[in-house]
C-alpha cells in the first residue's frame, strides 16, 4: 500500500534526525572516553596525588616530575588578572548600557563590542606580545617580554564582551515595576541601580562572572603566544608561566613520540581542564535557571 | 556636603565610570586594529597572497595557508550543516518535552562552553589515531565541525521557531506528512536565519587556532592541499608561526597574515548581515 | 466586482430556510460518541455526542474557552500535533472511526479540510499555494491538468476573477478576505468531503466577511461543513444546525431556526440572547 510506503520514508526519516541530535551525546562521550583512556594509562604510572599536589612540572625533561599546581597556579594568575578587567569593566559597561545609555549609543556600540568578542584568539595574542607587552614594559621597568600580566589584561578584554551582554541580559531581567517602585521613593539612577537592580540581578550578573572565568581558563593561543612556557608556582604577574592550554599546545607542537608518558600528560591536564570548566558552566546553567525562575 | 547632592555627585560618577568602561573596549579594538593594519599592511600584496611560506620573510606568502583554510572550513560546513540542522529540526519538530530529548539539550548546552582545545583533543585521540584519519584536511575539518555543531544547532533551532506554527497547521491540513510539512513549508522559510547561524558558526572555525595544532596540524607548509588526505595548515596556525619568529620581519608578515584573516571574517559576516536583511519580513 | 448571485437569508428567512433543508434530511458524514478530550491533565471536552449531516452547514457557538475550536480539531485529528494531548471517544466519518489504530491520518486530513481563524498562505505565489497540496498528495500528472485544477479551486472559493491575472504573484500581497478565500481555494484543490472551518472569517472587515458567508453557503451543496463562530447572527445566517457548548459540554444541538427561536435549554436562550458570552 502507498501509505505504508510513504510511513516507512516518514520514520526512516525521523529515525536519521535523531541519529544527528544523537551525535551530540556521542561528542561527549567520545571526550570523555578519549581523556579518560589517556589519563587512567598516565595514572598507571604516575600517582594521582603526585599529578594533583605536585609543585614542580617538568615532563620534557630527563628529570621529570609531574606536579601540575604549576600549570593550574599559571592558569588561576592569568584568569584573575583577566577577570579583575573583564568583571568590573564588564559590569559598568552593562550598567552603562541598560539603565544610561540612549538607544542611539547602545544600537551603535553593541554590535562593535560584538566584534571585540568575534576577533580570533590569535590576534589577540599578537596583540599582546607585539602591542601591550611593549607598552607596559615601559611603566614596568622589570616586565619580561613573556608574562602573565599582558595576556591576561588582553583576555580581558576579549570577554568582556561575553561579560556585559549576559549581565546586561540580567539588568533588563529585572521587572520593570521593581525600578519604578524605586524612583516613585525619589531614588536617584545610581541609587535605584545599586540598591535595588543589582541586588536583584546578582544571580545572572553571578551566571555571567562564571561563565567568563571558564572561558578564560580555556582560552589557549593568547597566553601561548605572549605568557611563555615556563611552568612555575608564582603569583608574580611579571615573569613567564605557563598555562594548562598553553602546555597541551607547547606539547603538540613538538616532537614528543606518541604513547610516551610525556604525550599522555596533554590528556591528563586536558581532563583537569575539561572537568573544572564543566563543573563552572554548571554552576553557571545552575545560576542562570535560578535567575530565570525568580522572574519568570 | 548636603545628602542629596552626595547622592547626584555619585550618580554622575557611576554614569561616566560606565561611560569610560564602555570606551575601554573600543579604544582596544581601535588600537588592535591600528597596531595591526600599520604593522601589516605594508606587506600586503598580490605576491603575499600567492606565494608558498619561505625561510625568507620576504619572499613569505599566505597561499598555502589560505588554501587550506578554504579547504578546512568548506568540508566543516559540509559535515556541520547537514548534522546540526539535521539535529536541530529532530529537536524542533519531533522531540517530545522532557527525557531524552532534554538530555540531548543540556548537552548540547555544555558542549557549546567546551574550551575548543580539549575539542582538539578529541580529534587527536579518536580521528587522527582511533579512526586513522592522519593529520589531514579531513581530521582538522571533522575537528572543527564537532567544535560548531552545538553553535549550529542552537541557530538553526532558533530560526525554526521562528516560523509560524500555523504554517505547518495548514500544510498538515492538506494532508502533508511530517517530513513534507518540514522540507516543502518549514525548511524554506527558516533557511536565511538558519544560513546566517550557519554563517557566524563558521567564521568561528575559521579563527580556531589551538584544536587544530593539537591535532597536529603543520606549522609550516609549502603546499596547498591536493585533496582530504592532504596535510594542512591554515591561516591563524600560519601566524601563529611567524609571531613565534624573533625576527622583525616575520611579525610584519604575521599582522599581514592577520589582515587577510580579518577581510576574509569581514567578508563572511557581511554576508551574513545580508542576508539577514534581505529576508527580513 | 464579480459579487455573489446568492442572496444570504436574513435572520427573519431562517426559520424558514431551515425548515426547507430540515424537510431533505441528508444522511449522517460524521459521527462523534461520547468524546472526551485532554491537554495533559486538564479536561477541555467532556462526553460529546452529536452527528454532523452530510452536505449542510452545521455551526458550533459558544463562549470563548468553550471546547468549540478544540472539538473541530478533533475532526481531522489536528490536535495530534500538539503534545501530551489526547483522546476519549469515537468519531465516524461515514461509518469509520478515525481514532481507531492503523487510521492514515494523512489521508484523513486530506479528506477533511480545514480552514483557520488567521488565514495562513504559504509565503510562496497563489498558484504554488494552491498547487501544494495537489502534488503532495499526487494528485496532478501533467502540467495542464494541474492549471486546471488551480483554477477551478480559485473558482470554487469565488477568488478567479480577481487573481487570474497574477498568480504568479505573492500570496502575501492579497488582502486579508482574498487570503482567506485562497486558503479556502487550497483546502478545497484537495476535493475534500467534510470543510472544517475556525472561526474563517473573525480577522476579516464586514465586505469581506459577507463574501465568505456567501462562499459558505454555495459550497454547502458538494461539501459537507462544520463553521465555529463566536458570532450568532454568523451562525444563525450561514448554518442549518448548530450546537452550543459551553465549558467543555455540548448544551444543545438542533436545527439552527430551533435554537435561535426555541431553544430547549435555559443556557442555550440566555447565550443567544446575549446575556452572557
Amino acid at each position: 500500500m502507498a501509505s505504508e510506503r510513504r510511513d516507512r520514508i516518514e520514520r526512516l526519516i525521523e529515525r536519521g534526525l535523531q541519529a544527528c541530535a544523537g551525535l551530540s551525546v556521542l561528542v561527549t562521550a567520545g571526550i570523555l572516553v578519549v581523556l579518560l583512556v589517556e589519563t587512567l594509562q598516565f595514572f598507571r604510572e604516575v600517582s594521582p596525588f603526585e599529578f594533583l599536589f605536585g609543585t614542580v612540572w617538568t615532563p620534557l625533561f630527563l628529570q621529570k616530575s609531574f606536579g601540575v599546581l604549576p600549570l593550574v597556579g599559571g592558569t588561576l594568575l592569568v584568569s584573575f588578572i583577566a577577570m579583575s578587567v573583564a568583571g568590573p569593566a564588564g559590569l559598568l559597561t552593562a550598567i552603562y548600557l541598560s539603565e544610561y545609555a540612549p538607544s542611539r549609543v547602545r544600537r551603535v556600540v553593541k554590535p562593535v563590542l560584538e566584534v571585540l568578542a568575534g576577533v580570533p584568539t590569535v590576534v589577540y595574542g599578537y596583540f599582546a606580545l607585539l602591542f601591550v607587552t611593549p607598552l607596559l614594559q615601559q611603566l614596568i621597568p622589570g616586565l619580561s617580554g613573556f608574562n602573565a600580566l599582558s595576556p591576561g589584561l588582553v583576555m580581558g578584554i576579549m570577554i568582556l564582551p561575553m561579560v556585559s551582554s549576559l549581565s546586561e541580559d540580567a539588568l533588563h531581567g529585572v521587572p520593570r515595576g521593581l525600578r519604578e517602585a524605586a524612583y516613585a521613593l525619589g531614588a536617584t539612577k545610581m541609587q535605584t541601580t545599586v540598591r535595588v537592580v543589582l541586588p536583584a540581578a546578582l544571580s545572572g550578573i553571578s551566571a555571567a562572572g562564571i561563565l567568563a572565568v571558564s572561558r578564560a581558563i580555556g582560552e589557549t593561543m593568547i597566553v601561548t603566544i605572549a605568557a611563555g612556557q615556563q611552568p612555575r608556582l608564582t603569583a608574580n604577574p611579571l615573569v613567564p608561566i605557563e598555562t594548562m592550554t598553553a602546555y597541551i599546545v607547547q606539547v603538540s607542537l613538538g616532537d614528543t613520540p606518541t604513547g610516551t608518558l610525556a604525550y599522555r600528560t596533554i590528556f591528563a591536564v586536558g581532563m583537569l581542564l575539561f572537568v573544572s570548566t564543566f563543573l563552572l558552566n554548571l554552576v553557571s546553567n545552575w545560576l542562570r535557571e535560578r535567575f530565570r525562575e525568580e522572574y519568570a | 556636603m548636603t545628602r542629596r547632592l552626595r547622592n547626584q555627585l555619585l550618580d554622575h560618577l557611576l554614569h561616566g565610570a560606565g561611560m569610560a568602561a564602555t570606551l575601554l573596549g573600543l579604544v582596544v579594538l581601535g588600537a588592535l586594529l591600528f597596531d595591526i593594519f600599520s604593522d601589516g599592511l605594508g606587506r600586503i600584496s598580490w605576491d603575499f597572497l600567492t606565494s608558498f611560506p619561505s625561510r625568507r620573510a620576504e619572499n613569505a606568502g599566505i597561499y598555502a595557508a589560505l588554501a587550506g583554510t578554504v579547504w578546512v572550513i568548506s568540508f566543516t560546513a559540509l559535515l556541520a550543516v547537514p548534522l546540526g540542522i539535521g539535529a536541530a529540526i529532530f529537536l524542533e519538530e519531533y522531540a517530545a518535552r522532557g527525557g531524552w530529548s532534554r538530555v540531548i539539550e543540556i548537552n548540547i548546552a555544555n558542549l557549546a562552553g567546551v574550551p575548543s582545545v580539549i575539542y582538539g583533543l578529541l580529534g587527536l585521540g579518536l580521528l587522527v589515531r582511533t579512526l586513522a584519519l592522519g593529520r589531514s584536511v579531513i581530521a582538522g575539518a571533522a575537528t572543527l565541525a564537532l567544535l560548531v555543531l552545538p553553535v549550529v544547532i542552537l541557530s538553526s533551532r532558533e530560526a525554526l521557531r521562528a516560523v509560524s506554527p500555523s504554517l505547518r497547521e495548514a500544510s498538515y491540513a492538506l494532508g502533508a506528512t511530517k517530513w513534507q510539512t518540514i522540507w516543502h513549508q518549514v525548511l524554506p522559510v527558516a533557511l536565511p536565519g538558519m544560513l546566517t547561524g550557519m554563517i557566524l558558526a563558521l567564521s568561528r572555525a575559521i579563527g580556531e587556532t589551538a584544536p587544530l595544532i593539537t591535532i597536529g596540524a603543520l606549522t609550516y607548509v609549502p603546499f596547498a592541499p591536493a585533496g582530504i588526505w592532504s596535510p594542512f595548515t591554515v591561516l591563524p596556525i600560519q601566524v601563529f608561526n611567524w609571531v613565534s619568529r624573533p625576527q622583525e620581519a616575520f611579525l610584519e608578515n604575521a599582522a599581514a597574515g592577520i589582515i587577510v584573516l580579518l577581510a576574509l571574517l569581514l567578508a563572511m559576516n557581511g554576508a551574513a548581515a545580508w542576508l539577514r536583511d534581505r529576508f527580513q519580513q | 466586482m464579480s459579487s455573489s448571485t446568492t442572496a444570504i437569508p436574513s435572520l427573519a428567512d431562517v426559520a424558514q430556510q431551515s425548515a426547507e433543508s430540515g424537510a431533505a434530511d441528508t444522511p449522517t458524514k460524521v459521527d462523534v460518541d461520547a468524546l472526551s478530550f485532554f491537554y495533559g491533565e486538564k479536561q477541555a471536552l467532556e462526553g460529546v455526542s452529536l452527528s454532523i449531516p452530510a452536505n449542510q452547514v452545521t455551526a458550533f457557538i459558544g463562549p470563548s474557552g468553550c471546547g468549540k475550536s478544540t472539538f473541530l480539531r478533533t475532526l481531522n485529528r489536528m490536535n495530534d500535533i500538539i503534545p501530551r494531548t489526547r483522546v476519549v471517544g469515537k468519531v465516524a466519518i461515514d461509518g469509520d472511526d478515525i481514532y481507531a489504530p492503523g487510521t492514515d491520518v494523512v489521508e484523513l486530513r486530506r479528506r477533511v479540510g480545514m480552514v483557520f481563524q488567521k488565514s495562513n498562505p504559504f509565503p510562496k505565489s497563489i498558484y504554488e499555494n494552491i498547487a501544494y497540496g495537489l502534488r503532495i498528495n499526487g494528485m496532478a500528472g501533467a502540467r495542464s491538468e494541474l492549471d486546471d485544477r488551480v483554477e477551478s479551486s480559485l473558482q470554487a472559493a469565488a477568488l478567479w476573477d480577481e487573481v487570474s491575472d497574477r498568480l504568479r504573484e505573492s500570496a502575501l500581497a492579497l488582502s486579508g478576505g482574498q487570503q482567506q478565500r485562497l486558503c479556502i481555494a487550497r483546502a478545497l484543490a484537495v476535493q475534500p468531503e467534510v470543510l472544517l472551518m475556525d472561526e474563517p472569517a473573525s480577522a476579516l472587515d464586514p465586505i469581506a466577511t459577507q463574501r465568505i458567508e456567501e462562499l459558505v453557503y454555495q459550497l454547502k451543496s458538494k461539501y459537507t461543513i462544520v463553521i465555529v463562530t463566536h458570532n450568532m447572527q454568523q451562525a444563525a445566517r450561514v448554518s442549518d444546525r448548530t450546537a452550543v457548548f459551553w465549558l467543555g459540554k455540548l448544551v444543545e444541538y438542533d436545527k439552527t431556526s430551533q435554537i435561535f427561536t426555541a431553544p430547549s435549554e435555559k443556557l442555550t436562550e440566555d447565550y443567544v440572547t446575549g446575556r452572557f458570552g
